[in-house]
């Protein structure tokens, strides 16, 4: 079924600021990529995007109960799996 | 172990409350200094914990024990004991901030899978509730199998039971199963300890939420960004300036004193030209210093700081540093010592060592006294716009110069010297907190105290060689001259006024003399002192008395050809000579230390000091023939 919505599998640096995705693996095995899963970007970790910086990189996430800001060129290395029924807010604080 | 000395090692992410929690069990008795061959900072910390010694070992914050960099190995190196000269330590303290303990858990899993007996700190425990969060503490110490401790870090909550608990290391118990290996697996693994301690997210911060919501906003933040940095430079230059005065004052009115009640001589010459006019030139920045380092901590420890470098890294970015590079080249517009010390906080060794390289670049404190004494000898005070005069408009102009020059040089080294992928950028945005009164002053007393000590050691060093250099040998006068003209003669005939006349042809073609060379010599040891040598060569009735020197250095002529010695076009060249080259003993000295080596401050003296050279002599030519 065709659908208007954005593609359910995406990297990290397309999420737009109050959607989520549920990370699904990183492009590779470098000392960035490791450094990325130290960082608790591991396949099934929940990531929302924040905000973006004002000149639009880097990026706010939040993920395991902390804040991380990525670059896009880091960010492009994370899949994730988009998340459809997110909060379209991201001001909604529990 | 025996009942000697206990080392303990402290690991945590930054953030963590690591540096509080080692202050409020060390107190401020801690020694700095770098692991041998690496760039990483060495501090240890001595405690007696009932009745026994023990050695705190505050190992750099980091994410994650597996290295990614050199500097990052030295740690994992100690741990394992393969650090020459370094004694591993006998156990590890694991140290968490309770509300980001899903990240965290990750880190405590590696450092159990060291193998040396460890427990776990938690901090923060207090925000865990306010927050909503929940987490059993004697659950998780039965899940890992070591003491856990709960902490309110500032408030000395819990420190109490942790020093208890330190000082029976032996008795620690050892996890049933280590952690896996596999970062993913790790993952998971720290998902079922989580699920079993019965933890619960703590809710966003609604203060934080709230205050970024505004802070980094893409208009209101950009405003409070230019606001904040507005804010610095009035503190740096405007706030700051009546302490400055009020010392300087102080040191003049006791260098008039001494000279009162003292026999006349080479004692009290000493002690009034060498000792006072060395140290006291320094100390007068000592309020800057003090107010600078106020409001950085303060920023700092209340979040701000990773905010600006959110806000400014895609600049930073385009010339391959990163925000928190901008954070410390800021404190270089004071002074880049502290610049240079607070590059610590970038994770790239890289970029952090570009930084470093750049840092005097920034148009520190130190220059202002010279600017202001050769704009205000030879740039007309008239006014153009507004408030903005000429003079203004010529400090702005060296300002830019020096800002935009630290710019080019730093993306010229990261595609030249410093190419290539290094670590990705990453940086924790924490949850605003307010820092105890406590916490700021100590902070800010061991930076001034650093500052005292330098002052007292190497600038007082330098100081009193200048003095020997400028006084001896003690060359007799002709009978009839005026004691002026008895002072110059001196001058010119002691060992600073020969090397002066030694280097006058290597400087003659930037449009520098004998007498400029001396005060370039001289201000090798601190900028600042150029003014007090030129100050003591054109022996001006009194050598702080910038107004007299400045007539002094208007009117100098050549003897021969009674051409002025200070020409448009030789103000000019001086002028940018000071805004590149590194004519700075703290600040090289720190380079080595932080970098632990001779050849990248070498390597920053040769090419500031070529810069320097080439762009004098541009200068000099430019302007020489737009004048004539």
């Amino acid at each position: 079924m065709p659908s208007p919505r954005p593609a359910l599998i995406a990297t990290l640096d397309t999420l737009a600021p109050g959607e989520a995705g549920i990370v699904e693996g990183l492009e590779g095995n470098g000392p960035v990529d490791q450094r990325l899963r130290d960082l608790g970007l591991v396949p099934g970790t929940k990531v929302m995007a924040l905000r973006r910086a004002p000149l639009g990189d880097p990026t706010e996430y939040e993920l395991r109960g902390y804040r991380l800001c990525l670059r896009r060129t880091e960010g492009a290395r994370v899949r994730v799996r988009r998340e459809l029924a997110a909060a379209p807010g991201t001001e909604s604080a529990a | 172990m025996s009942e000697g000395v206990l080392r303990l090692g402290l690991v945590g992410s930054p953030n963590s409350g690591k540096t509080t929690l080692f202050n409020a069990l060390t107190g401020l008795r801690a020694k700095v200094g770098n692991y041998p061959g690496v760039t990483v900072e060495r501090r240890e910390g001595e405690a007696r914990i009932e009745g026994r010694r023990v050695v705190m070992v505050d190992l750099p914050g980091t994410y994650s024990l597996t290295p990614v960099s050199r500097d990052e190995e030295v740690v994992t190196r100690l741990l394992s004991g393969q650090l020459a000269g370094v004694p591993p330590p006998h156990a590890l303290v694991a140290v968490a901030d309770a509300c980001s303990i899903e990240r965290s858990l990750l880190l405590v899993a590696q450092v159990l899978g060291l193998g040396l007996p460890c427990c776990l700190v938690l901090t923060m425990i207090d925000e865990l509730t306010a927050r909503g969060g929940a987490l059993d503490i004697a659950r998780l110490e039965r899940a890992l199998g070591i003491p856990v401790v709960g902490v309110i870090g500032h408030r000395g909550v819990g420190i109490d039971q942790l020093r208890r608990v330190l000082s029976r290391a032996e008795t620690w118990g050892r996890p049933p199963i280590l952690p896996p290996a596999d970062p993913e697996e790790r993952a998971g693994w720290a998902q079922s300890v989580l699920s079993h301690v019965l933890h619960t997210r703590p809710g966003r911060s609604r203060v934080t939420d709230a205050i970024d919501r505004v802070i980094l906003h893409p208009v209101a933040g950009t405003l409070i960004f230019a606001a904040v940095m507005l804010t610095f430079f009035q503190l740096i230059f405007a706030w700051a300036q009546p302490a400055m005065e009020g010392l300087d004052h102080a040191v003049a009115f006791t260098r008039g004193w001494l000279h009162g009640v003292m026999p006349a001589g080479v004692v009290v010459d000493f002690l009034v030209d060498g000792v006072l006019a060395g140290v006291g030139a320094v100390i007068v920045f000592l309020p800057q210093i003090v107010l600078l380092f106020s409001l950085l901590y303060l920023l700092d420890d209340l979040g701000y700081m990773a905010r600006a470098a959110f806000v400014i890294d895609r600049v930073m970015g385009a010339i391959g540093l990163e925000g928190r590079s901008f954070v410390s080249l800021l404190s270089s517009y004071a002074c880049a010592v502290p610049g240079i010390m607070a590059t610590r906080t970038i994770p790239s060794p890289r970029d952090r060592l570009v930084t470093i390289l750049v840092s005097p670049l920034m148009t520190c404190s130190a220059r202002l006294p010279v600017y202001a004494l050769l704009i205000g000898a030879f740039v007309p005070s008239r006014r153009i716009f507004g408030p903005l005069g000429l003079q203004g408009l010529a400090l702005l102009g060296l300002y830019l110069l020096g800002s935009l020059s630290a710019l080019a040089v730093a993306a010229v080294l990261k595609k030249s010297l410093f190419r290539g992928q290094g670590l990705p950028f990453y940086m924790e945005l924490p949850p605003y907190r307010v820092p105890t009164l406590r916490l700021l002053m100590t902070q800010v007393w061991a930076s001034a105290r650093a500052f005292l000590r330098r002052a007292g050691t190497i600038i007082l060093g330098v100081s009193l060689v200048l003095w020997g250099l400028l006084h001896f040998p003690h060359a007799q006068a002709p009978p009839a001259s005026t004691p002026r003209e008895a002072a110059r003669f001196a001058l010119e005939q002691s060992i600073a006024g020969r090397i002066g006349h030694a280097i006058e042809p290597a400087i003659a073609p930037l449009g520098f003399d004998w007498k400029i060379g001396v005060g370039l010599v001289a201000s090798l040891a601190a900028r600042e002192v150029i003014v007090s040598t030129l100050g003591q060569i054109y022996a001006a009735s009194d050598q702080d008395d910038t107004a007299s020197l400045r007539q002094a250095i208007r009117r100098d002529v050549h003897p021969g050809t009674q051409d002025l010695v200070f020409t448009p076009a030789t103000v000019a060249s001086l002028l940018v000579f000071f805004v590149f080259a590194l004519q700075c003993t703290s600040t090289l000295a720190v380079m080595r230390r932080e970098t632990n080596s001779l050849r990248w401050p070498a390597f920053a003296f040769g090419y500031l000091l070529a810069l320097g050279y080439g762009a004098s002599y541009v200068t000099h030519q430019v302007v020489t023939a737009l004048w004539s």
